[in-house]
């Protein structure tokens, strides 16, 4: 497969991505919109790193890996400590911060 | 047709199908398996691209940990509420405005690319180039990655601790 085959997938794996965390209500339901979108860069890097023989395409995923679950695991906490203070995790319902 | 055509179809198919359900089911756990196959599935992209430990490592990590995770949080924040998590989206249209909007604007990069020729061939084995890199040159970031990692912990701990 060319280039551009994995190209158009991730954008579309992207673009659904970005589709869920802007209508999800649910603060888990937004970080797993987030997780597709990480994935679909993945993918583009993964690919680039493959077409150019460049091996810092696939250090690069390694390390948005890592970050990604770290960020998960920060995440979900922040959601639980949430949850425990509103006993809500609609995103709408969480606008203390609101002027 | 050759054979990586077909696999690559295919997992495309999943890969896009399982994405919509993760974004469109309103029971939050099917989501979450939704999400878990399009892992998978991606894993397999990695596959087809010769990066045969990227492939384990999102096994590992994405199919194996963060889904676990997030079963693990939707499981306790139900405990907390005392029902089940439904859920229902809003600014549909909105949304998939743009969404669309995006996606048009990366295909409209991705139609100016010049034809990609072959895939050039790696110069030794790729896992063996990946682990002397990790050591060598990028072993800077690699070892901030850990304390990345131990920060994260700490922090995660600290903001879902118990008050009691």
């Amino acid at each position: 497969m060319p280039l551009g085959a994995y190209l158009t997938l991730a954008a579309l794996v992207f673009a659904i991505g970005l589709f869920g965390v802007l209508t999800r209500r649910n603060a888990v339901g937004i970080l797993l919109g987030i997780e597709l979108m990480l994935n679909a860069v993945n993918i583009n890097l993964v690919a680039f790193a493959r077409f150019r023989a460049d091996l810092a395409g696939l250090i690069f995923t390694l390390f948005t890996i890592a970050i990604t679950v770290a960020e998960v695991a920060v995440g979900l906490a922040i959601v639980i400590a949430i949850f425990r203070v509103r006993r809500t995790v609609e995103a709408d319902h969480l606008d203390l911060l609101r002027g | 047709m050759t054979g990586e055509t077909v696999v690559f179809a295919a997992v495309a198919v999943v890969l896009l199908a399982a994405s919509l359900g993760v974004v469109l089911t309103p029971n939050l756990f099917h989501a979450v398996l939704c999400l878990a196959l399009a892992l998978v599935a991606t894993a397999v992209v990695f596959l087809l691209l010769d990066a045969p430990f990227l492939f384990g490592v999102q096994l590992l990590l994405y199919a194996g940990g963060v889904v676990t995770i997030v079963v693990f949080a939707i499981m306790l924040t139900e405990r907390l509420v005392g029902a089940s998590i439904r859920q229902t989206s809003r600014y549909l249209i909105n949304g998939a405005l743009l969404s669309a909007a995006v996606l048009v604007g990366v295909i409209g990069f991705l139609v100016q690319l010049p034809a990609s020729g072959p895939r050039p061939v790696w110069s030794g084995e790729i896992t063996a180039l990946l682990g002397r890199a990790l050591v060598g040159p990028y072993v800077m970031p690699f070892e901030l990655l850990a304390v990345l990692l131990v920060i994260a912990l700490l922090g995660a701990l600290y903001l879902a601790r118990s008050d009691t």
